[in-house]
């Protein structure tokens, strides 16, 4: 039995779904690394990418145009990001809670406008695979990396893009510097507000694209709770990813990767609990979480509301 | 006086104006799904208490928030976030589930309470991993209580499907379920409705958590931590070992909350893959009647019947109206977030009362001055 799964164009399989498989996870925690980096925990990721899956696959359905349905999500997403700012930056919430909350209100209004407006099972034909030219054509290489659709493309192009952005850019340093210390970066002019403003919203529409991904280009279904806990591991994949893109391509990789083999093992019908496996990347998560506390210093602001004092 | 009034309206205000904001926005929603709203919230009351079992049912559905509910209390008030509750609701009520068919000749009363106590050690483990990898490694619980969730659905899953799987299911189905537990196992029920025992059972152990946390010098401790850290350090008190043991028992109380789900409502287990289907969504749901209760035992009673009514008369409202009792779900969800967001206000209130105290004081400094 074991054998089978060492051929060549299973292994070819794995390595090219855990690819794709990667994408949900990169957009929304990138964007969850901008907020973070600028000290704002979103833990209402789960929740925003359920209303971009939702969006996403209504606006397919309706105009049949899957580049509508990334628009929608990218809308809907960016709106549920002001509220998150709204909630965290300028009420001060508790952003532990309020993502609960966030979360909670977009798992039932996804799940309350798929009931109302769709309610019953339909795909949608969502993004296609890209043929490159040559890149395509290459025998192995071509299979696993250059025969995906464009959303899964952007999420990788993401991570440079991202690094890019956080490191070498005014605006990334001055992410920094807010989540770093507030206070001084007020002082010099930097408007905090206005800076978590900006990536909470960029990590909402993040998280409304990767919610899309998944009902508009690689699941091409939505149902209730769709996401299935993906937004939280996104939140987790950020700090096992020590708030930088490259750390957090790794993470979601990893996760990626093995419920890739997990559903191959099934496919196949290899009479290995695939529970166990699902399990690994968790606590293997949990491992990091341990081992990292000492390594990666997290943004010295997370979590902390800034209030001008005096 | 006006201080004592200021407390009340603090505590009463917030909570209150968040459940009418949410309505109201759900009234909105309804209109525009096409519903009437007071039809829609005429149907939803009448289905949590237009009858006998309506209200049990109400009750019932309340059970595993108060219990969850009352271990959030816990945790907040040692400083600590347990968003734990699906996975630690999943292990009590696996481990409860174990014991009643490893032995299932067992008299009905010694295993209901071995199960029960089964069940609050299993969540209180899976709740005290997080907290000694807080207090030893400085792990954010937020995220090592998301992982407990995933790796615990994983382990129902696995069981299920494995050893604790109904011999009579193996071969075509395989649909992962146990066996029923035996009948003499059942929590005793308030005949003919589906109200059992775990209800009042909930509601003694939420004052015996009041006493324990405001009149315990360990309750004491526990809320001295979760005030100031530094503060209690500095007074002899062992921080880490408070972190553990707050998350500890907010775990506990959750997988008593699965036990009790278990003998007093399913009586055997299955799953569909996920938290949330065993579940419910109990262990986020008792995050919001804690915060609704303002995190307080007592508090939390009310508040749990009130979201449980919600949810059992979601049903309700959506035979009548037509509209998806999801509804419910996403104004619980509005509900947290206006209850947390309304601490700014309460903050500002705090601190206009301190310049006011301010000025009278000085005042007084003034007064004898002014009459020399």
């Amino acid at each position: 039995m074991l054998d089978e799964l060492f051929t060549i164009p299973v292994i070819v399989g794995i390595l090219a779904s855990g690819i794709r498989l990667a994408t949900p996870y990169l957009y929304a925690s990138i964007g969850e690394t901008f907020g973070q980096r600028s000290g704002m925990l979103n833990l209402g990721v789960e929740g925003i990418m359920l209303m971009g899956a939702f969006s996403g696959f209504y606006a397919v359905l309706l105009t049949n145009n899957f580049w509508f349905g990334l628009l929608a999500a990218i809308i809907v997403g960016g709106l549920m990001g002001l509220a998150t700012a709204f909630i965290n930056v300028t009420l001060q919430a508790n952003q532990g809670i309020s993502g609960i909350g966030i979360f909670l209100f977009g798992l039932g209004m996804s799940d309350l406008l798929f009931q109302k407006l769709v309610n019953n099972v339909e795909t949608v034909s969502g993004f296609q695979e890209i043929y490159i030219p040559f890149l395509s054509d290459i025998p192995v290489i071509g299979e696993i990396f250059f025969n995906q659709n464009i959303l899964v493309y952007g999420a990788y192009l993401l991570v440079p893009l991202s690094w890019f952005v956080l490191n070498k850019t005014t605006l990334g340093l001055k992410i920094q510097a807010v989540g770093e210390n507030p206070a001084a970066a007020d002082t010099l002019g930097v408007s905090v507000t206005g800076v978590r403003y900006f990536t909470v919203i960029t990590g909402g529409v993040l998280a409304g694209i990767a919610g899309a991904s998944l009902s508009i280009a690689l699941l091409n279904v939505f149902q209730q709770n769709l996401t299935n806990g993906i937004g939280f591991i996104a939140v987790a994949l950020v700090y096992f990813g020590g708030w930088r893109p490259l750390g957090v391509l790794a993470g979601s990789l990893l996760f990626s990767m093995i419920n890739s083999l997990q559903i191959w093992v099934q496919v196949i019908g290899i009479p290995i609990p695939s529970d166990i496996a699902v399990m690994l990347p968790y606590i293997l998560t949990i491992l990091v979480l341990v081992i990292s506390s000492g390594r990666f210093r997290q943004p010295s602001a997370l979590t902390k509301p800034y209030e001008r004092s005096g | 006086m006006r201080e004592r009034l200021d407390t009340i309206i603090d505590v009463l205000l917030p909570p209150i104006a968040a459940v009418v904001g949410a309505l109201l926005i759900g009234a909105v929603m309804l209109v525009m799904l096409g519903a009437n709203p007071i039809e829609g919230y005429l149907a939803l009351f009448q289905g949590a208490f237009g009858s006998t079992n309506s209200i049990a049912d109400t009750a019932v559905k309340a059970t595993p928030l108060l219990l969850v509910g009352i271990g959030i209390c816990i945790s907040f008030r040692g400083g600590v976030l347990n968003i734990g509750g699906e996975g630690q609701m999943i292990l009590g009520a696996l481990a409860a589930t174990a014991i009643g068919l490893a032995l299932p000749t067992a008299p009905g009363w010694l295993m209901i309470i071995l199960a029960l106590l089964l069940g609050f050690m299993a969540g209180g483990l899976w709740g005290g991993i997080p907290g000694y990898l807080k207090a030893r490694f400085k792990v954010n619980e937020i995220l090592s209580t998301i992982m407990m969730n995933a790796i615990a659905v994983q382990l129902m899953n696995l069981l299920l499907r494995g050893p604790m799987i109904d011999k009579i299911q193996k071969g075509a189905a395989r649909i992962p379920q146990t066996p029923r537990l035996a009948d003499v196992f059942d929590l005793p029920r308030f005949i003919p409705t589906r109200l059992h025992l775990g209800t009042l059972l909930a509601i003694v152990l939420a004052f015996i958590v009041y006493f324990f946390l405001w009149r315990t010098t360990i309750g004491y401790r526990i809320r001295a931590v979760g005030l100031n850290p530094n503060a209690s350090r500095y007074s002899g008190i062992n921080v880490e070992r408070n972190i553990v043991l707050s998350l500890l028992l907010s775990g506990a109380f959750a997988g008593l909350a699965g036990a009790v789900q278990v003998y007093g409502v399913n009586h055997f287990m299955i799953t569909d893959g996920s938290a949330a289907g065993f579940t419910g969504s109990a262990g986020f749901n008792g995050i919001v009647a804690a915060l609704f209760g303002q995190l307080h035992p007592i508090g939390t009673i009310p508040a749990s019947f009130f979201l449980g009514a919600l949810l059992v008369g979601a049903n309700k409202l959506q035979r009548v109206t037509q509209v998806p009792a999801a509804l419910l779900v996403a104004l619980n969800g509005l509900v947290v977030v206006f209850v947390v967001s309304s601490e700014i206000w309460r903050k500002h209130r705090a601190k206009k009362r301190t310049i006011r105290h301010e000025i009278e004081i000085e005042k007084d400094a003034a007064a004898p001055a002014a009459a020399d």
